[in-house]
């Protein structure tokens, strides 16, 4: 109870710190996804839709890419855009920047695969009307994903989750500074180094209602638009 | 999508970007944990209107960053790691910035002896007779680095179930020993801040071979060119300046003193702060 107490105090208080470091996990994270989103809605649908040479192997790779470890991610990232690194001269090494990076290219695959499986059905269900229409394949593709968009944001917000709650990337990348790179998950982190496991317990509840109050968000609107096509 | 692209356009919305005037500085998270830096730099901030990027790691990736040119200075703790360093031309201008020392920790029972022992070589050797948990920080940090060193002086090369190496920080390292009852080194600073002790308690201390200087170092712009040596010596010249020194040795947790400026007098003769830093006990 006492933990819980002091979550909702967190939260009622709404320290300036802590508004900005939660606010920094969701520029970070919501960013990550847009962007992760951009090329694997389109690349997912399309692995659904056509066939072509290897699409077998492609599908094989991205789904065993959905557990790629965020520390390696993390490592990858770290690497290319240090100083030593192909990228360094950019100097977005221990930034938010880095941090997107890392977590886009972290979600990316979870986001094909999910928007993959929600095409399918769509694609058979539709894939013969389609061919004697005979749209356009940009056509085809924004169609399907227009149709399974629920499905869809299902898997948006797998990737916006796993970003949401990953550390090993972003504690690497970012460096955890105070201020301009530290999020929620590091900040649990570091609290629990410092033996402060109420305070990261309590940072932890605050994440979590964080979550469910995007996640509450999101069904609330996707299954009034259901309603909505419903009725109409 | 839309719905992401409003949540995405409110968040930015809210907050604003950082300064331009910035320095990186690579350092420990014995430092960082001890709150010093939340303590210290909004001052020198306030002064020069330099914002201060502090990546706390440990010592062996500290000096890893600042090699790649990934950091403009560093702030850490372990000299023959530091003096490395600056003989392959990579870090310019070392100064002694303060120090503390380095604390022999354990369960309150106390089932090796540790605190009745003299020095801390004789705490070591008591922990590995009576095979007691010992947790390492097996990270390659100041800490770690410090403590194989210390074995090596004891003569005996820990291994065995009682010896543990956890690949972890200093906090993570006090939380199993607190968990589990195990006796571990820290730097007093960590210690003094830390908030899980558990039974855990302060055993030995006060060893000069425990003594452990901090130093700041930054990195050679001859290396690396795109570093901001202006600003990083700023900061270099302000953190041994009277006032930053004075404000380093009023920083307290529990009115007991974490670190002992030094930079006037870089030569302390024992690991004990001249002035205070008070024995626990």
């Amino acid at each position: 109870m006492t933990i819980l107490g002091q979550a909702a105090e967190l939260v009622v208080s709404a320290d300036a710190e802590l508004v900005g470091i939660v606010g920094l996990s969701l520029r970070v994270s919501l960013t990550a996804t847009l962007i992760a989103s951009l090329f694997a809605i389109p690349l997912g649908a399309a692995l659904a839709i056509w066939q072509f040479p290897f699409r077998q192997v492609l599908i094989v790779i991205s789904t065993s890419l959905m557990a790629l470890p965020p520390v390696v991610v993390g490592l990858i990232i770290y690497l290319l855009l240090s100083r030593a690194g192909p990228l360094g001269h950019y100097g977005i090494l221990f930034t938010p920047t880095a941090m997107i990076i890392a977590q886009s290219v972290l979600i990316f695959p979870i986001v094909l695969a999910l928007t993959r499986e929600a095409i399918l059905p769509v694609n058979r269900d539709y894939k013969n009307l389609l061919d004697a229409w005979d749209v356009s394949p940009v056509q085809r593709l924004k169609t399907l994903i227009w149709d399974a968009r629920f499905a869809v944001v299902t898997g948006l917000l797998a990737g916006f989750g796993r970003a949401l709650a990953e550390v090993g990337a972003v504690i690497i990348v970012g460096g955890n500074i105070a201020g301009f790179t530290r999020v929620m998950t590091t900040t649990i982190a570091l609290e629990t180094s410092k033996g402060n496991l109420e305070l990261a317990l309590a940072l932890g509840i605050v994440l979590l209602s964080i979550a469910i109050l995007i996640n509450a968000l999101i069904h609330w609107i996707s299954s009034f638009g259901q309603k909505y096509q419903v009725s109409r | 999508m839309r719905l992401v692209l409003a949540l995405i356009l409110v968040v930015y919305g809210t907050f604003s970007n950082a300064s331009e005037r910035f320095i990186t500085i690579a350092s420990t998270t014995s430092t960082q944990n001890s709150g010093l830096y939340d303590y210290l730099l909004p001052i020198f901030t306030a002064t020069t209107g330099i914002e201060v990027r502090v990546v706390a790691v440990g010592t062996g990736q500290a000096l890893k960053i600042a090699q790649n040119g990934d950091a403009d200075a560093l702030l850490v703790h372990h000299r023959p790691s530091e003096d490395a360093f600056l003989a392959m031309g990579y870090g310019i201008e070392r100064r002694d910035v303060m120090y503390n020392d380095f604390i022999i920790v354990g369960p309150k029972a106390d089932p090796a002896g540790v605190s009745n022992q003299e020095n801390a070589i004789n705490g070591l050797e008591a922990i590995a007779q009576h095979a007691s948990l010992f947790i390492s920080r097996g990270d390659e940090s100041g800490t770690h680095k410090r403590e194989s060193e210390m074995w090596a002086l004891a003569g005996i090369s820990p291994n065995g179930d009682w010896y543990r190496e956890i690949g972890a920080g200093m906090g993570a390292a006090l939380n199993m020993a607190s968990s589990v009852d195990a006796y571990t080194i820290s730097d007093r600073g960590t210690w003094l801040s830390f908030n899980n002790k558990g039974t855990l308690e302060m055993l030995l201390a006060g060893d000069a071979a425990l003594f452990n200087p901090y130093g700041i170092i930054l990195v050679n712009p001859q290396k690396h060119p795109h570093v901001k040596i202006d600003l990083a010596r700023t900061f270099s010249d302000w953190i041994v300046s009277d006032e930053a020194q004075k404000i380093i040795g009023a920083f307290t947790i529990q009115n007991m003193q974490l670190f002992c400026p030094n930079a006037k007098s870089p030569k302390a003769s024992d690991g004990v702060c001249p002035t205070s830093v008070p024995m626990q006990k």
